[in-house]
């Protein structure tokens, strides 16, 4: 399989001096094209600061990160943000929708804000995909009016928007009851399976964890296993 | 960028009543800015119209010419005749000028006179007075005497005198009756009153009497030409340009009213720069509003704009949502404002019917153009601050917020 992302020998490092906590400790990772890989590990082992960088929100100290063949500690700002835009999605563990907006706004958002504005092509696209997540009766309700279950299932639908390649999931079903958090993890699983889109879903849950063909365990700022 | 306009709007409708606050907040400014305007405005309309606007706004007089001087051959001065107090200069082509300065733009009435000194006498009783000869059918052209008649006409036809009713009483006279004019080159006439007004000025109700211009000529031994020609202008502030076109055209001396009305115009612009003080306190005060607001909501959606960066949205964009937010927010209060400024306005009377006592508010002089202008510039200009800072929003700390 082709890879889609290289990680190798990252460092991150917060705050100087005496108060220094250095998070990463020179970790490599490789994701291949159409995997749905689970992040395992203990709180503060460094999975989420992990996907911060993998998700371009934050660089690394030191190291190096590529996909898609482009080099993503060197780029800018706006590089990163329109490569944001077009490759990665991201679904976090308290949904993070826009409040003021329907649950069709906050799914096209990612196009809308690319293209300047909300096309009938992206509307379609959206509503496919809230119908796709069994919201069919929920497209035009108002996002702070979901149940939380609902709102994830909202959140992954606008990770998927852009038909990234990579999506990224902290935590997805942290926040959800058993009942929920299978909904969504089959949800993914599908459309893993369906687009090869490929998922790394960090998580605590080993049941979760198990959904996924491949668990990558971070220990101490490094993989482990 | 409608997708930023459109987010804009969704932040401002989505807390309606702090909307509304805010916009209220801004709409008091502009309505402040509007009342100033307009009551400075039409303060200086009516302190104008009161002092300046009765009298001649450009005024072209003959130039006496130098005393002769006889010299000697040594140099020293032999004879020299002194300057009377009669003023014998006359504009001998005043009917070739007058429609050449007709035509200048601006100009509204001209109006050529003769002028000079006189005694009015009724029986034993006699009154020192200033005659001025003006040419029928130009009566009201400088001084509104028609606006101002209690009695009679301000017609002043052959053998008929207008004057003041101050003067009238001292003398006893009524319209209908005679009275004997003698000017200052002691030629005489017997005339009619036929008319007497009331203009609310003491020198002019007490001591100015009007004849025809034939008359003047009579009283004065000036067989053509006359001493003096007033312009009335369109617009008071005019006069200075005007003046120099005038002057230009027909190379007479023509002097406008603010030649000597330092004080006055002193006064004015004082009145004028109190106004501007004001009306920038009207406007920090809503760049302030504005900024404070914003910042706030700034402060309030971090967690929002955190999830917009991580889905892809610029700086840029973030920005022009802030900034779009305030222009909104701008316009709406400006027009607001406006709208409220000019229905306040509406009960005070015209700046053509300004009253003593009442406030000489002037509807026309409200700035409203300018007020939404400022405003929105000044909303756009506070809201650079707050988005600047909602851009500069880290994703990662906003979203775990």
């Amino acid at each position: 399989m082709t890879a889609l992302l290289e990680v190798s020998g990252l460092y991150k490092t917060f705050g100087t001096g005496e108060a220094a906590t250095r998070v990463l400790r020179g970790l490599s990772l490789t994701l291949a094209e159409g995997e749905m890989a689970a992040l395992l590990g203990p709180s503060g082992s460094g999975k989420s600061t992990l996907l911060t960088i993998l998700g371009t929100l934050m660089k690394p100290t030191s190291g190096s990160y590529t996909m898609l063949g482009q080099d993503l500690v060197a780029a800018e700002d706006r590089a990163l943000t329109e490569f944001r835009n077009r490759h990665i999605g991201f679904v976090f563990q308290f949904h993070n929708l826009l409040p003021d907006f329907t649950a069709l706004e906050n799914v096209i958002f990612p196009t809308a804000v690319r293209e300047g504005r909300e096309t009938a092509t992206a509307r379609a696209r959206g509503r496919d995909l809230l119908v796709r997540m069994g919201l069919e009766n929920r497209v035009n309700f108002p996002s702070a009016n979901l149940s939380g279950g609902q709102k994830q299932r909202v959140a992954v639908a606008r990770a998927l928007m852009n038909q990234p390649e990579l999506v990224l999931a902290d935590e997805p079903t942290g926040n959800l009851d058993r009942e929920s958090a299978m909904q969504v993890m089959e949800l993914i699983a599908e459309i893993n399976r369906d687009e090869g889109t490929t998922f790394l879903i960090s998580t605590h849950d080993e049941k979760i964890a198990s959904l996924c063909r491949r668990q990558i365990v971070v220990g101490d700022g490094l993989v482990t296993g | 960028m409608l997708y930023a306009l459109k987010i804009a709007t969704r932040y401002l409708t989505a807390s309606k009543a702090q909307t509304a606050l805010l916009v209220l907040g801004v709409a008091v400014g502009v309505f402040i800015f509007i009342f100033m305007s307009a009551l400075i405005g039409g303060l200086a309309e009516f302190i104008l119209s009161r002092t300046v606007g009765d009298i001649s706004h450009v005024t072209i007089e003959a130039e006496d010419p130098d005393p002769a001087v006889l010299v000697g051959g040594d140099g020293h001065v032999l004879a020299a005749i002194e300057r009377g107090r009669l003023r014998t200069a006359t504009l001998s082509e005043a009917a070739t000028y007058i429609p050449l300065i007709e035509a200048v733009p601006g100009v509204v009435a001209v109006s050529p006179q003769i002028s000079g000194a006189g005694f009015l006498a009724r029986g034993a009783q006699v009154e020192q007075v200033s005659v001025t000869g003006l040419e029928p059918g130009r009566e009201s052209a400088i001084l509104n005497l028609r606006g101002y008649m209690v009695e009679g006409s301000e017609r002043v036809g052959s053998g008929v005198i207008v004057l003041g009713e101050t003067l009238a009483d001292e003398l006893s006279l009524r319209l209908g009756q005679t009275v004997r004019l003698q000017s200052s080159t002691g030629a005489l006439a017997v005339l009619t009153v036929g008319g007497i007004y009331d203009t609310g000025n003491g020198m002019i109700d007490g001591s100015s009497v009007y004849v025809s211009l034939p008359t003047a000529r009579t009283l004065f031994a000036l067989p053509q030409g006359v001493t003096r020609i007033e312009i009335k202008l369109t617009d008071l502030n005019a006069a200075d340009a005007t003046a120099l076109r005038i002057a230009a055209l027909t190379g007479l001396d023509a002097v406008p009213w603010t030649d000597g009305a330092e004080q006055l115009m002193e006064a004015l612009d004082a009145q004028a720069q109190t106004g501007y003080f004001l009306k920038s306190f009207a406007l920090v005060t809503i760049v302030i509003g504005v900024a404070s607001a914003l910042l706030l909501s700034t402060y309030r959606r971090r967690p929002e704009i955190g999830i917009m960066r991580a889905m892809g949205a610029g700086r840029g964009f973030v920005i022009f949502v802030f900034v779009t937010q305030g222009a909104l927010v701008g316009l709406m209060g400006g027009l607001s404002g406006a709208a409220l400024g000019y229905l306040a306005l509406l009960p005070f009377p015209s700046r053509d019917a300004f009253e003593a006592g009442t406030l000489p508010m002037d509807i026309t002089q409200g700035s409203y153009g300018l007020a939404i202008t400022l405003t929105v510039i000044g909303a756009i200009l506070a809201s650079i601050l707050p988005a600047r800072s909602a851009a500069r929003v880290d994703p990662v700390t906003a979203i775990g917020q």
